[in-house]
């Protein structure tokens, strides 16, 4: 066992897909490097793998997660630095393979070096319930569970809170991973009309803590077709500065809740419109 | 023939659980045979007639393997009721029913002083009569299923959309019920169902039940309690 004992995974997880777990889970990562830790994101998306484009590291791609698994690689010849910043590595997954070829043993063992080298590995799991998504959580000290406030992304968020009770390791030790709430892709003027659920619905429905609430916005999507998470690209954006906050969260620090607001929002672009 | 069909319009049928061995093989199987052997030298015909589930989750075996098994424990006259722990195509007629959903139950070997050595199975009757209802003190999740089919359960969080409570008894939830709720799984016809914030999918006791759609809307995210009340299953609110 290394000395280094802060070491933490965090899950990535949501049960429904679409939800925003690979943008979170970059954005996350992104924030956790900037504010000075050392972070690996680890994408378990075994033959859907996005997280290389969305941090913009897909043509540098050698070796992967089943590689190591394998034996074909060594885990240092798998990570990727990130080129902005030098505390952030990616370890992608196999774009040619499926979830099949990841093991609950070798999976344990990549885990168990990463905990050694690293203050953070964030691992983006894959959408369902079964293989990918189980593993992604196995080892799992803390989950982050992406919610949109809608009832098909609660209900299976909440499925997967109870494997999260179940399955992993820290579950079958009797003790439980650390829930966060995250809420994202949330709409203030359509929840402002009930179109949405409420916060305060969500918040009732999963009764797990809150993390953080991330507005929709153009900013989140044109990041990731840039291939640079929300918190490089667009650091002052609305989007941004609510997962610099999550990710301050996250780390033990008091910040309080925002609620996205419309009105906030539009009077401000209207304020900016006439300065500029 | 056919007067008597036109006669049973309906078919009853209740799901009811049972205690049954179960047995947990470790590889390489044949040692564990040997193991087996051992024991039954000790108390013979101890399975005889009684029901065995086969819990597969740490022997990793293929559909032929786990015929074969079967057949061996057939030949030591144990007979397997189900099978669960392994993920086997279903429809091959020589294997038992997969098992889902079973719950631990603590068991004494039947001679003490063998209890020391390393039997895989501890079989015996239960250790203590168990007081009749389960207490959950957590939320009930989506896809989460309890069963307690000896009494009452109460649960003190909210039960979610698409999770489901099953009782012998009544069932008391503290908090919202978005899933199902089934009492009198045992067929007791006094077993009520008491939440303290109603939205379920569907309430049902014993052989009865309604689903959404035909509850009263005026009754939701209200407290509620339902009863039998002859063959009917009615809903009230509790002020």
């Amino acid at each position: 066992m290394s000395e280094r004992t802060s070491a933490r995974v965090v899950v990535v997880t949501s049960g429904k897909g679409g939800v925003g777990k690979t943008t979170t889970t970059a954005a996350l990562g992104a924030a956790l490097a900037h504010l000075g830790d050392k972070v690996v994101v680890v994408d378990f998306d075994v033959g859907l793998r996005n997280l290389d484009l969305v941090l913009g590291a897909e043509r540098r791609v050698v070796f992967d997660l089943i590689n190591v698994i394998n034996g074909v690689a060594k885990l240092p010849q798998a990570l990727i630095r990130d080129k902005r910043l030098e505390n952030l590595y990616l370890l992608p997954a196999s774009q040619t393979r499926d979830k099949d070829a990841l093991t609950e043993e070798g999976v344990g063992k990549v885990i168990g070096e990463l905990r050694e080298k690293f203050d953070w590995i964030v691992c983006d799991s894959p959408a369902g319930i079964e293989r990918g998504a189980t593993l992604a959580m196995r080892h799992a000290d803390a989950a982050i569970i992406v919610t949109n406030p809608e009832v098909s992304s609660v209900r299976d968020s909440d499925r997967i809170i109870g494997l999260l009770d179940a399955k992993t390791e820290k579950a079958e030790r009797g003790e439980c991973v650390d829930k966060h709430l995250l809420i994202t892709r949330y709409h203030p003027w359509r929840a402002s009309r009930g179109e949405m659920l409420s916060i305060d619905d969500v918040l009732e429905i999963l009764s797990v803590p809150l993390l953080g609430i991330i507005p929709e916005s153009e900013e989140v999507l044109r990041a990731s077709n840039l291939g640079s998470p929300v918190t490089i690209n667009a650091a002052l954006s609305a989007p941004a500065r609510a997962y610099f906050d999550a990710t301050r969260r996250l780390k033990g620090e008091q910040i309080a809740m925002q609620v996205p607001s419309e009105s906030r929002g539009l009077f401000t672009k209207l304020f900016g419109r006439k300065a500029a | 023939m056919s007067s008597l069909i036109r006669q049973r319009q309906s078919l009853t049928f209740r799901a009811r659980s049972y205690t049954a061995f179960v047995f947990t093989p470790q590889p390489p199987i044949e040692d564990w045979l040997a193991v087996l052997d051992a024991t039954l030298e000790r108390s013979k015909g101890f399975f005889a007639g009684h029901p065995v589930a086969l819990d597969l989750s740490a022997a990793q075996l293929s559909a032929d393997e786990v015929a074969q098994l079967v057949a061996d424990l057939q030949a030591r006259n144990v007979r397997v009721l189900g099978i669960e722990g392994v993920e086997l195509p279903a429809g091959d007629a020589r294997l038992p029913p997969l098992l889902r959903g079973g719950r631990i139950q603590d068991v004494e070997l039947p001679d003490p002083g063998a209890a020391a050595e390393a039997a895989p199975v501890a079989p015996a009757p239960p250790r203590k009569q168990e007081a009749a209802s389960l207490l959950i003190d957590s939320p009930v999740r989506s896809g989460q299923s309890v069963a307690f089919i000896e009494g009452d359960v109460t649960v003190l969080g909210s039960v979610a959309s698409g999770a489901e409570i099953i009782a012998g008894g009544s069932i008391h939830i503290y908090g919202t019920l978005r899933g199902q709720a089934m009492a009198g799984a045992a067929g007791s016809r006094r077993a009520r169902i008491f939440c303290h914030r109603f939205d379920a999918e569907l309430l049902a006791i014993g052989a009865y039940y309604k689903t959404a759609d035909e509850i009263e809307d005026s009754l939701r995210r209200g407290p509620i309690q339902a009863w039998l009340d002859g063959n009917s299953l009615q809903i009230s609110a509790m002020n």
